[in-house]
């Protein structure tokens, strides 16, 4: 018996969880201000992140899906794409997102009930939040078909869950992303759970890199809590993309030290052990601490920004909490680009009935 | 002897539980478990989550792993699962985590479960059930609130059943794991929790195929299912006020309907109001119009009216209750018919 072919997915991580570089580190981490910049999202992610849960837990917000603990990995992904690039989110990427130019009054806008959170105001060519699970991955194929067509030098970045690899839309958007070498990064964030089922229950894969050995395109996993890591693995891999090399499947491993949502009570079937582990590999105190040995960071540095950031989310909240209710129109607007008529008869009914009940 | 027969009825009304729709809904679940065990429930979060409505809680400690498995995320597989296990012997109840997420398994569904039977003459069957949330009104996210029923009642083959209180959750359920075909289960959101009702757990079935009057009277008849029965039952609360007899009719079983309970009561009341929360456009309220027009149009005193959504995509929950029927537009539509 011959072999025919051998594969391998390799593990990437640059900085360990007390801080200490792991390799050689690549130039944007030997630029001090450029690893505060990071540092500062992350951290501004996960402070908006605990507002948003209180917003939630208070009655004003929706159903909210917390980023908490993949502060890294998003951060890492926003700061390696180019603003021309474009992303296709699931529901959880608050880092990357605000790197991007989503704010944070938009997320809150989405998240309690209001399609214009949806309209962002900074990345117009990004999609939206993408809830049923795993379809996004196929646009973030289609956006990058039309960039190769095109001949444009851009990117497509799709995020996926460990249990989004499970649904076959994902496998066809990696086998398309293969078959036409197109330029897209697919982003696996594996954080050990698909609300209540641990990735082991999901597959039996070792990885999740390894999904794309069979399609014909590289896998990597990377330390998903390292966002020096995750960002040179996904810069290399949106240069690759760029220069016509093909696309790329990327497994952050990382931990939902979060519920799924905060509709979501994940001690009915999570070990508090587990949780309790993972925290010592969260992701803000690894680069905290390659910070400050390295003399760049005080707990001076440390207070002003857990007031800047807090500052800048709370003006944040006051605007969404500020954002008056939509008409009854705004069911029809965008609906078509011109709309029929017996849809204008609809829109004159709700405005009557509005008008009746003493509505807005 | 009245006063035996009333102690009787108190204490049988004291020791059966009094208990919400989803509760009723792991019930069903359980009795037949117990009592059929080809019966196993699969989906996303069903086993240690117990769902994530709570509608499968305790069934994986009670029955096991085996036959209470959680599945991989993809709606496909649990779509297409239950076709093998059910061809080969199996009774798959399957829950879609919701409706808005039970499009990939369309495919298996259209395609293999519905017509099982009919292309293989009989020889294999696909008696599955799958269960799936329904509607809005919970302040959901995005694509967890349509309304979708009218898709899959288009599909020969499947029937489609919704309850409206939970001793019909229980009672329908029951039915629909027991028939030999798909059926797919819709359960309203808004009812999971809405109210608690007594129920005895005798695993005693109600009819599919049947609509349930729910309140008799003679100016108007009103057709409705699953959340907008209450929005409806609130309506003619109003309508009493004013002497407005409506006669109301759940209609429980969307896909094949029962006609004859509606012809019967637009043939004593002459006028037909039809209200459902998804969209207008061919919607259920369509068909039971045109069957009204077809063989009971002599009847009708007053064109039939339909109280629906818009046909929009159902919006974020900021504006939900202003897609969502209300009972004010059902008077409204029942006074039209009246003013004809």
């Amino acid at each position: 018996m011959n072999t025919v072919a051998r594969f391998q997915v390799d593990y990437r991580q640059l900085l360990d969880e007390r801080g200490r570089a792991t390799a050689e580190l690549p130039a944007f981490a030997r630029d001090a201000e450029e690893m505060r910049r990071m540092y500062r999202a992350m951290t501004l992610a996960r402070v908006f992140d605990a507002k948003a849960v209180n917003l939630q837990r208070t009655g004003q917000l929706g159903t909210y899906a917390s980023s908490l603990g993949h502060e890294a990995t998003h951060v890492g992904v926003g700061a390696a794409m180019h603003a021309e690039d474009v992303l296709a989110p699931v529901y959880r990427e608050y880092g990357t997102q605000l790197w991007r130019g989503v704010t944070m009054r938009e997320i809150l806008l989405y998240w309690g009930g209001d399609e214009r959170g949806n309209d962002f105001a900074g990345p117009r060519a990004d999609f939206a939040w993408c809830v049923p699970i795993a379809t996004q991955t196929l646009h973030a194929a289609g956006a990058a078909m039309t960039f190769k067509i095109r001949g444009e030098r851009r990117c497509a970045v799709a995020y996926i869950g460990d249990g989004g690899t499970s649904e076959g839309a994902f496998y066809e958007a990696l086998n398309l992303a293969g078959a036409r070498q197109l330029p897209v990064v697919f982003m696996v964030v594996n954080n050990g759970w698909a609300i209540s089922v641990p990735v082991r229950a999901q597959t039996a894969a070792q990885t999740l890199a390894q999904k794309a050995i069979a399609a014909g395109i590289p896998g990597l996993q990377v330390d998903g809590n390292d966002v020096i890591a995750v960002r040179d693995s996904v810069g290399a891999a949106l240069d690759t993309a760029r220069a016509g090399g093909g696309p790329c499947v990327i497994e952050a491993l990382t931990y939902r030290l979060s519920d799924h949502t905060t509709a979501d009570d994940a001690s009915r079937y999570r070990p508090e052990r587990e949780v309790k582990d993972a925290w010592a590999l969260e992701p803000l105190l690894r680069v905290r601490e390659f910070l400050r040995q390295a003399g760049h960071w005080s707990a001076d540095d440390e207070q002003a920004l857990q007031r800047d950031c807090a500052r800048e989310v709370d003006a944040a909240v006051t605007e969404y909490l500020g954002t008056p209710r939509m008409s009854t129109d705004a069911m029809f607007d965008h609906l078509f680009a011109s709309l029929p008529k017996h849809l204008q008869e609809q829109r004159a009914m709700a405005r009557a009935r509005g008008a009746k009940t003493g509505g807005h | 002897m009245q006063w035996r027969v009333l102690a009787a009825q108190r204490r049988a009304a004291t020791e059966l539980p009094k208990l919400t729709m989803v509760e009723a809904i792991a019930m069903a679940q359980a009795w037949e478990m117990q009592h059929d065990p080809s019966v196993v429930v699969i989906g996303q979060d069903v086993g240690a989550n117990g769902g994530v409505f709570r509608a499968t809680a305790g069934l994986q400690e009670r029955f096991g792993a085996d036959r209470v498995q959680d599945t991989p995320l993809a709606e496909a597989t649990i779509a297409g699962m239950s076709v093998g296990m059910a061809a080969h012997g199996l009774k798959p109840v399957a829950e879609i985590q919701f409706m808005g997420f039970i499009y990939p398994a369309l495919d298996q569904i259209v395609n293999h479960m519905s017509r099982m039977r009919h292309r293989t003459r009989g020889r294999l069957s696909c008696p599955v059930v799958i269960r799936t949330p329904h509607g809005g009104g919970i302040h959901a996210p995005e694509h967890h609130s349509e309304s979708t029923e009218t898709m899959l009642c288009h599909i020969p083959g499947i029937r489609v059943v919704i309850p409206s209180t939970p001793a019909r959750a229980y009672g329908l359920l029951l039915a629909a794991i027991r028939d030999p075909d798909p059926v797919v289960f819709l359960e309203p959101v808004r009812l999971y929790r809405a109210a608690r009702q007594e129920i005895a757990d005798d695993g005693r079935a109600l009819p599919l195929d049947t609509a349930f009057v729910l309140r008799e009277g003679t100016d108007v008849t009103i057709v409705t299912w699953g959340a907008m029965t209450v929005e409806t039952l609130r309506a003619v609360a109003e309508l009493d006020k004013e002497g407005i007899s409506a006669e109301v009719i759940d209609l429980a079983t969307l896909s094949p309907i029962d006609s004859a309970t509606i012809l019967a009561s637009v043939a004593k009341t002459g006028r037909l109001v039809i209200v459902h929360e998804a969209a207008r456009n061919v919607g259920v309220g369509a068909e039971i119009a045109a069957i009204v027009a077809e063989h009971g149009l002599y009847d009708l005193q007053a064109p039939i009216q339909r109280v629906t959504g818009y046909d929009t995509i159902m919006p974020l929950f900021r504006l939900e209750q202003e897609y969502i029927p209300s009972a004010q537009r059902i008077v409204d539509a029942v006074q039209v018919t009246l003013a004809a």
